[in-house]
């Protein structure tokens, strides 16, 4: 007994004591973790797909209801359902002339603003990105800090010198379609610019400079080497600038009145909402066919858009 | 083909002076490495032979023409780029054309020197691909091949070969100095390894800190280092430096560098040597291959000594050891079969008549 009790007491003191106490270990596979990652993003993604598809989703029943339906008291009929759907909204907006009108404004105005966009904001990104001159970082900032300043302030500023211009030269720029060529390209040109500044930066400098030892004007290694190889780049900054322009909403409404000069967003507003009637099923149908075009633009160059965004974080 | 000459050639970033006035002439057909550590002013030269940089004072010349204010693509050069530089949306063909089509050369002629380019480099069957699908060693060809095709006055290499895995930069040395062997194009090659350099270059041009240190053949540089600079970056691994005096014993002439250990030299580096005698302020440089094991047939002038070793590193031919003299690290080369053991002792033996002496303060071999 004595025996037991000495070696009890001397091998705990011989031999330090590793096992202490301890957390327990769950050893859980990478798979599993990778799983359960998995489950989580996709939880959350559905809930956010769901949060944002509502609108549109009501905005397409409504379209499909006539107005009798839409105005039906809630309490007794369920307004996430068509009970008798039609085309008739369709029909009837497709077949007026006003709205095809607007449409074909809103589609004049988008497309030359790309271009005139790009005339600008390419070479401009270009000599900002490549051409060390003095002051060009600065210049650079200054684009930048210009798409920082929200329309909403700018469009009186704006108007003022929309004015001062006509009573100059005498040509008319109010209540025309075409003085949204000249104001939108100040919402799209700086972050058009800006995105292609970035993109430009991205391509390694022995690029033009092989290009310009190839004999290469600046022009020539614009045209034939920065834009095809920033082809990404540029595609994203189309996107972004047919999408603003397509979708603006205040400088319209603010420069342009009569029913032939309206674009698509303000010209469903102006002409489908007489007084306090809402033509609510019009109205949505009008805001359907007008989300198409970005719609039908986004999923063709969905790729491109995306290498865009993502460009520059690994040097491609 | 054509000579290049730089005269007093400086380059200033806003107040540093990456280049001090270098003085340099590249003869018709010659194959010149400019060689240094990183910051040295190679590559900043390189490109402004290349146009690609501004020149702040001296002069550039092309073939007795003055190039300072020539546009790079007027100055009939071709460069060819670290990191290959290659157009990546074209194929190979259209990036080695893409010089010839701007010039608004004819189809034929572009076709023929693409060609021709192509089977001097082995990248004929390469021709229809992009960038993207070919491999580090077969886009440095192309880069090259793009150079080659506008059959330039001169051909520029910045560091041509650092991307390459160590296999490939030896196999891609090899081609380069084949190609110059067929094209002969007067060549100015930058890099920082001193191994490329040896094995490219018809003459070296050391650079350090905005200088030339010293303008020679490989051999000549390595046997005849003219700075401790020169002497410690060519050769690897790197020469070995030991403080040291001067010691006079009748009529011999001895190296010494501790209470115990002191070399006699031979007579001829005696002889050099002699108006120095008691300079305190010197360093004994010795290459690590003239710090061997004893053997039984020594030259006159190897001088036995003990040393004390510390690491050893077997690389089969031969193997190299680390061992301190009076604190000073040094490393020697030994026959593989001498016995020599990590942390073991080694009798070994110093090859006087291929030592150098350097004043420690100016740095020069005297």
């Amino acid at each position: 007994m004595a025996v037991s009790t000495t070696i009890d007491k001397v091998a705990p003191d011989k031999t330090p004591d590793k096992t202490g106490p301890r957390r327990p270990v769950v050893y859980r596979s990478l798979s599993s973790d990778r799983k359960w990652a998995l489950r989580w993003s996709y939880f959350f993604l559905v809930l956010f797909c769901i949060f944002f598809l509502m609108p549109p989703v009501y905005m397409l029943i409504t379209s499909l209801k006539t107005s009798a339906e839409i105005s039906a008291d809630p309490a007794t009929t369920n307004p996430w359902w068509v009970y008798k759907p039609t085309l008739e909204n369709y029909v009837e907006l497709l077949t007026s002339s006003q709205f095809l009108t607007f449409f074909k404004n809103s589609i004049i105005v988008a497309v030359s603003t790309v271009i005139i966009t790009m005339l600008i904001a390419i070479p401009a990104a270009f000599s900002l990105a490549r051409m060390k001159f003095w002051g060009s970082t600065t210049l650079a900032t200054g684009v930048f800090l210009t798409y920082l300043v929200p329309d909403t302030l700018l469009f009186i500023p704006l108007f003022k010198m929309l004015a001062t211009l006509r009573d100059w030269t005498g040509i008319e720029l109010f209540n025309r379609w075409y003085v949204l060529l000249v104001i939108y390209p100040t919402l799209t040109v700086p972050f058009c610019t800006w995105i292609m500044i970035g993109y430009f930066a991205s391509i390694p400098k022995e690029l033009d400079e092989a290009a310009i030892i190839d004999g290469a004007t600046w022009w020539q290694t614009l045209t034939k080497i920065f834009i095809p190889v920033a082809l990404p780049g540029l595609i994203a900054a189309t996107i972004f600038a047919f999408t603003v322009s397509w979708a603006q909403f205040l400088y319209p409404l603010a420069f342009t009145t009569s029913n032939d000069q309206l674009v698509l967003p303000v010209g469903i507003i102006s002409s489908l909402i007489k007084g306090d009637v809402f033509n609510w099923g019009q109205i949505m149908t009008g805001a359907l066919l007008g989300a198409a075009p970005p719609l039908i633009i986004y999923a063709f160059l969905m790729d491109y858009y995306i290498a865009g965004l993502t460009a520059g974080a690994t040097k491609g | 083909m054509a000579d290049v000459t730089l005269r007093k050639l400086v380059k200033m970033y806003d107040q540093v002076q990456a280049v001090k006035g270098i003085d340099l002439e590249i003869k018709d057909k010659e194959f010149v490495v400019l060689v240094g550590p990183s910051g040295c002013g190679k590559s900043t030269t390189l490109r402004m032979i290349a146009g690609l940089e501004e020149i702040s004072g001296g002069q550039i010349l092309i073939d007795d023409d003055v190039v300072n204010d020539v546009p790079p693509k007027d100055r009939d050069i071709a460069m060819v780029f670290q990191n290959y530089a290659l157009y990546p949306h074209m194929t190979v063909h259209e990036n080695m054309s893409f010089g010839l089509r701007l010039k608004k050369f004819p189809k034929a002629e572009i076709a023929k020197r693409v060609g021709e380019a192509a089977r001097i480099l082995d990248i004929t069957e390469l021709l229809e691909r992009k960038p993207k699908a070919l491999s580090g060693g077969q886009r440095q060809r192309v880069a090259m091949g793009r150079a080659i095709v506008r059959n330039p006055k001169v051909f520029l290499f910045d560091e041509p070969l650092s991307n390459l895995d160590a296999k490939l930069r030896v196999q891609m040395r090899i081609e380069i100095k084949k190609v110059h062997q067929t094209v002969r194009t007067t060549t100015v090659y930058v890099t920082h390894d001193q191994i490329e350099a040896m094995t490219l270059a018809d003459r070296v041009v050391v650079m350090n800190g905005g200088v030339i240190e010293q303008v020679g053949t490989p051999q000549e540089l390595y046997h005849n280092p003219r700075t401790r600079f020169v002497a410690a970056f060519i050769g690897s691994p790197s020469m070995n430096f030991v403080p040291c005096r001067l010691e006079s014993h009748a009529d011999q002439l001895a190296v010494r560098i501790s209470n115990e250990i002191a070399f006699f030299m031979p007579e001829q580096k005696a002889a050099r040597y002699k108006k120095l005698s008691g300079d305190g302020q010197l360093l004994l440089g010795l290459r690590p291959e003239h710090l061997t094991d004893m053997r039984q047939h020594m030259e006159p002038g190897c001088v036995p000594f003990d040393a004390q070793l510390e690491v050893t590193e077997p690389m089969g031919m031969e193997t190299f050891v680390y061992f301190k003299m009076n604190g000073a690290d040094m490393c020697g080369r030994v026959n593989p079969n001498a016995g020599a053991l990590d942390g073991g002792p080694l009798k070994m033996a110093a090859d006087l008549n291929n030592m150098h002496l350097i004043d420690a303060k100016t740095g020069l071999v005297l």
